[in-house]
């Protein structure tokens, strides 16, 4: 069916599903990520959310997207789509910027009406000459079509017109070479209860895909690479599930029962939905009256003998400072999850920044030092959240998980773990003959690595009393003295900065030896900055690249592999945090920026150009 | 009272107790120790949670699992410890300033949870720690610190917070009642759910005497009623006044005189679902009407922790999984050969 058709045989294929809020784009991308991910593709989404629930029907303000990558080497959603789809004029408005040149848009002509046109703010009769479109526009009736193929299902107008996103999958599908096999398959799943629904949209479905094939349409149609992948069996994993369950495999491998504490926060809540869902596996996960309470019940279920976590956002977090530095004092393991959004204030609550790094760090009365992680892609959510619960009981500390919106909301193919790929987590339980000899107490510390002991309460002769006052290094009963205070201050300030003995090396990619500009960032960023590495070199700039996941304490060797570079490129999604905080512990670095705070993740070509000039000037 | 294999000594501490001396504070620490005898619960099965203030020293002073936390944050504190490990008994200590001012939301979504913790309400009517501000309990007018021509608010009443959040438990005491005190924190404890005890403290540095007006010997017996359930509503020196109801409200009568009798006289029915009589025993604040001491509400209900409990127990029987891979295994997956 395809030879009438040009066909690119592309090794990544970016496709955006734009619409009203309520046309269901979220629902066809999430559908099609799976079908592309079932046929052996990498996938990488990235769900982008109108920020008003109910914005008015066709505005510019309800215009929900979805955009999706598929292929090989993909570590990002792409910067520009190959396809747009386009339910109506608002949605083309938002997104035509994210077509590439000779890109393809397809529109739901039907409703491109005066009215539509209105609500969109065009100004004149023609939207496409009026947005300079520079695509191969295909105009397609999809709401007449859905129509006509469901005259007779019986179902009311308002039932059909919600088809209208399955003739849209199907026709992506046909540009794609998807077999519909599959998505029928994850159709009949998810309205196994609604009989008439699956049959309607399975319909609409093969009107779409047909509507392609019978038109000949006379646009280019896609041939995407597979890899080879790991063999294993894999699931479609969105970041904050991936946190949840790296939690839950911390549980496992630790023998402590999972507690969350948590309040509804965009972008995190998701976090708390999973962990609510996950009683079937024992998980208690309480929504709690704020997000002081949130992390205070988790400190409470800490205190009780629980792997206990609270989930928020930036706004969440400052809530919760006050909660964190008792945990610091009391030294008890917690793990804060951040999933990092525009700020400050209420900012840019569905859209992804990486500002609250300074918070995390920092955000706490007092010396108050905690460990500081950030995964660097969706499904490294699992493993940096298993990693942050594995330092927070095995130092004994409260740990920050900063992730964000864009890794959150995001999706990838995941290789579905076997549990001995994870290492035990041996929670440092006070032993048992110094338990027996009423010989313990609650700041005893094991002499490496600083942590002190845990006496689980329900312990026959492990009653102890902790508290947010100062207590005396040796007796742990209150003390006011100077001295014993800043020694206590050191202890803890060391303690944490020997979990850099537990965390792995910095590793550099792409420097073959003659490199010497470093390009590097944190967390969220890594898919993007990776790409724009790889490309820097194909395009023949020397570009070494490394990621940081350890943010404090920073890897062991980060001094020595910094100071390899006669200039570092420190690239994130805020005014330059992470380059203060490398700069403040290492200033003979020379540190170069490369900053964005627009609520988007990085474009790798704007990375790309940044850097090649950042080179370029001597 | 029974006999159990534990004394006060037992739950005492080897630290110093630091609370000034006269102290309303040390009295309840005694009644506290002495109940937890009786109520015989190991001091390893026993936690004690605390915010911050004078009050909130308290834990220092137990031999149990002992948490002097945040200002205002026990209750959550609590909340967390007792779903994560509910074979505990647990204590939660605050004061007015810390339970009802930082701490009021925390203090009665605990209460409306209904999470089994027993919640000690230390009422000196005034923040003792940070050296004599006004409270939220302190009466209108009142003269602090930080209210030098008298306060322009009306205080909270904690019992009537206690019922607009739905308790199934309240009682009060007077810190000097040492007897009344210990009652009241044993049902508490055996109370199954969150169980409120106020308890009227003297502070004597920065609001000495200010509970006088109800509490000093002289007046005690004829402005206090000590409620005990399935005994008439009498109070007096002599013992020769009751509580009758008169239309929907209550009213403080002399037997044998007016016509009334012991008949009229109302039974303390404690157990009753209905918080009508409760709320309005416990609105009684010493003027017209005595102030009610002793257990005023104990009504058993579904507790939080309990109820997360059978919920993970229910899903768990219904479909649960032994492992997270089951779990995803069980869902969306594709293999990869
Ligand atoms: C976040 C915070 N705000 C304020 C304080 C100061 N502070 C400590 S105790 C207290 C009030 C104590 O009053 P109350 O709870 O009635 O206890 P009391 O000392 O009277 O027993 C205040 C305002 C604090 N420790 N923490
Ligand atoms: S200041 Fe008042 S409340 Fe605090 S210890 Fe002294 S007497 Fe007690
Ligand atoms: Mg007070």
């Amino acid at each position: 069916m395809l030879e009438e058709t040009s066909v690119k045989t592309l090794d990544k294929v970016v496709i955006r599903f734009s619409g009203d809020s309520g046309d269901g784009m979220q629902l066809v991308g999430n559908i099609f990520t799976n079908v592309s991910a079932g046929l052996g593709n990498e996938v990488s989404t990235f769900p982008d959310y109108p920020a008003e629930i109910r914005a008015p029907q066709g505005s510019l303000g309800g215009v929900s997207g979805f955009q999706v990558s598929v292929g090989t080497g993909v570590h990002t959603p792409g910067d520009k789509c190959d396809v747009l789809v386009a339910m109506n004029p608002a949605a083309l408005k938002q997104n035509v910027k994210h077509v590439k040149p000779g890109g393809v848009i397809v529109v739901d002509i039907d409703s491109f009406k005066e009215a539509d046109l209105k609500k969109a703010l065009f100004t004149t009769d023609n939207p496409f000459a009026e947005l300079g479109i520079n695509a191969q526009v295909l105009e397609v009736p999809v709401t007449s079509i859905t129509k006509a193929a469901l005259a007779d299902s019986g179902l009311d107008n308002k039932s059909i017109i919600k088809c209208r996103n399955f003739f849209a999958l199907g026709l992506v599908c046909w540009l794609f070479d998807r077999p519909l096999e599959s998505v029928v398959h994850f159709l009949s799943k998810k309205f196994a209860k609604k009989p008439a629904i699956l049959d309607a949209n399975t319909k609409v479905l093969n009107a779409g895909f047909n509507y392609g094939h019978n038109i000949h349409a006379s646009v280019s149609t896609y041939r995407v690479e597979t890899k080879e992948a790991r063999p294993g069996v894999y699931t479609d994993i969105n970041g904050n599930t991936a946190t949840a369950w790296g939690l839950i495999m911390a549980s496992e491998k630790s023998g402590r029962p999972l507690f969350l504490g948590s309040y509804p926060i965009t972008p995190a809540t998701d976090i708390l939905h999973e962990l609510a869902k996950r009683k079937d596996l024992g998980v208690k996960a309480v929504q709690m009256e704020d997000e002081i309470a949130g992390v205070c019940s988790a400190i409470g279920a800490s205190f009780a003998g629980d792997l206990a976590v609270t989930s928020t956002s930036g706004p969440g977090l400052a809530l919760k400072s006050e909660g964190i530095g008792l945990a610091v004092i009391a030294e008890l393991p917690l793990v804060i999850i951040d999933v990092q959004r525009g700020g400050p204030s209420t900012g840019l609550p569905t859209k992804t920044e990486q500002t609250d790094l300074m918070q995390a760090l920092y955000g706490r009365n007092g010396e108050s030092p905690v460990a500081v992680v950030a995964p660097a892609s969706p499904t490294d959510c699992f493993t940096m959240a298993f990693e942050a619960s594995r330092i927070a009981i095995e130092h004994m500390t409260p740990v920050i998980l900063l992730t964000d919106a864009f890794i959150g909301n995001g999706s990838s193919a995941w290789r579905i773990p076997d549990a001995d790929e994870y290492p035990e987590i041996k929670p440092p339980y006070v032993p048992a003959d110094k338990l027996a000899e009423g010989a313990w107490r609650p700041y005893d510390r094991n002499a490496d690595n600083l942590v002190r002991y845990w006496a689980i309460p329900g312990t026959e002769g492990g009653m102890h009393r902790l508290g947010g006052l100062e207590k005396d290094y040796a007796t742990g009963a209150i003390s006011t003295d100077p001295v014993n205070h800043e020694r206590m201050v050191h202890t803890r300030r060391e303690k944490i900065a020997r979990i850099a003995n537990d965390i792995p090396a910095l590793e550099v990619l792409y420097d073959c030896g003659d490199a010497d500009t470093l390009l590097l960032g944190w967390g969220g960023t890594y898919g993007h900055l990776r790409t724009a590495a790889q490309e820097l070199n194909d395009a023949g700039h020397k570009v070494a690249f490394t990621h940081f996941r350890y943010i404090n304490p920073l890897p062991a060797n980060t001094g020595e592999v910094l100071s390899k570079y006669k200039k570092v490129v420190v690239a994130e999604l805020n005014t330059g945090m992470f380059a203060d905080y490398l700069q403040s512990r290492f200033p003979e670095v020379k540190i170069e920026r490369v900053n964005k705070i627009q609520g988007q993740p990085f474009l790798v070509e704007e990375v790309v150009s940044a850097v090649t000039k950042i080179m370029e000037d001597k | 009272m029974e006999t159990t294999a534990y004394t006060p000594a037992d739950y005492k501490s080897d630290q110093p107790v630091r609370w000034c001396p006269g102290c309303g504070d040390h009295a309840i620490l005694n009644s506290l120790h002495k109940a937890m005898a009786t109520l015989g619960v190991p001091p390893h099965l026993t936690a004690v949670i605390s915010g911050i203030g004078c009050s909130s020293r308290l834990p220092y002073y137990m031999n149990a699992y002992g948490f002097h936390t945040i200002h205002g944050r026990a209750a959550a504190i609590a909340t967390g410890f007792k779903v994560a490990n509910p074979e505990m008994t647990v204590w939660q200590i605050s004061g007015d300033g810390d339970g009802l001012a930082i701490g009021g939301n925390h203090f009665i979504h605990a209460v409306r949870r209904n999470i089994d913790i027993n919640m000690l309400l230390l009422n000196n009517k005034i923040y003792g720690l940070t050296k004599g501000q006004y409270s939220p309990t302190s009466d209108r007018g009142f003269v602090s610190k930080s209210s030098p021509y008298g306060t322009v608010e009306d205080p909270f009443i904690p019992a009537e917070l206690v019922f607009g959040a739905r308790g199934n438990f309240f009682a009060r005491s007077i810190d000097v009642e040492l007897q009344i005190t210990q009652e009241a924190l044993l049902a508490a404890a055996r109370h199954h759910g969150a169980s409120v005890v106020e308890i009227l403290q003297n502070c004597v540095i920065y609001n000495n005497g200010i509970h006088n007006r109800i509490t000093d010997r002289e007046y005690r017996p004829d402005r206090t009623i000590h409620l005990v359930h399935g005994e008439k509503m009498v109070f007096g020196k002599n013992r020769d006044k009751g509580l009758v109801q008169d239309g929907f409200l209550l009213k403080a009568v002399e037997i044998g005189k007016d016509g009334y009798t012991m008949d009229d006289v109302l039974v303390h029915d404690a157990h009753t679902p209905t918080n009508f009589l409760h709320q309005q025993l416990a609105m009684m604040d010493g003027t017209d009407l005595p102030l009610a001491i002793g257990v005023i509400r104990d009504v058993d209900s579904l507790t939080y922790n309990d109820e997360v409990e059978r919920q993970v127990a229910d899903v768990r029987a219904a479909k649960g999984f032994d492992s997270l891979r089951d779990m995803i295994m069980a869902g969306e997956t594709w293999e990869v050969k």
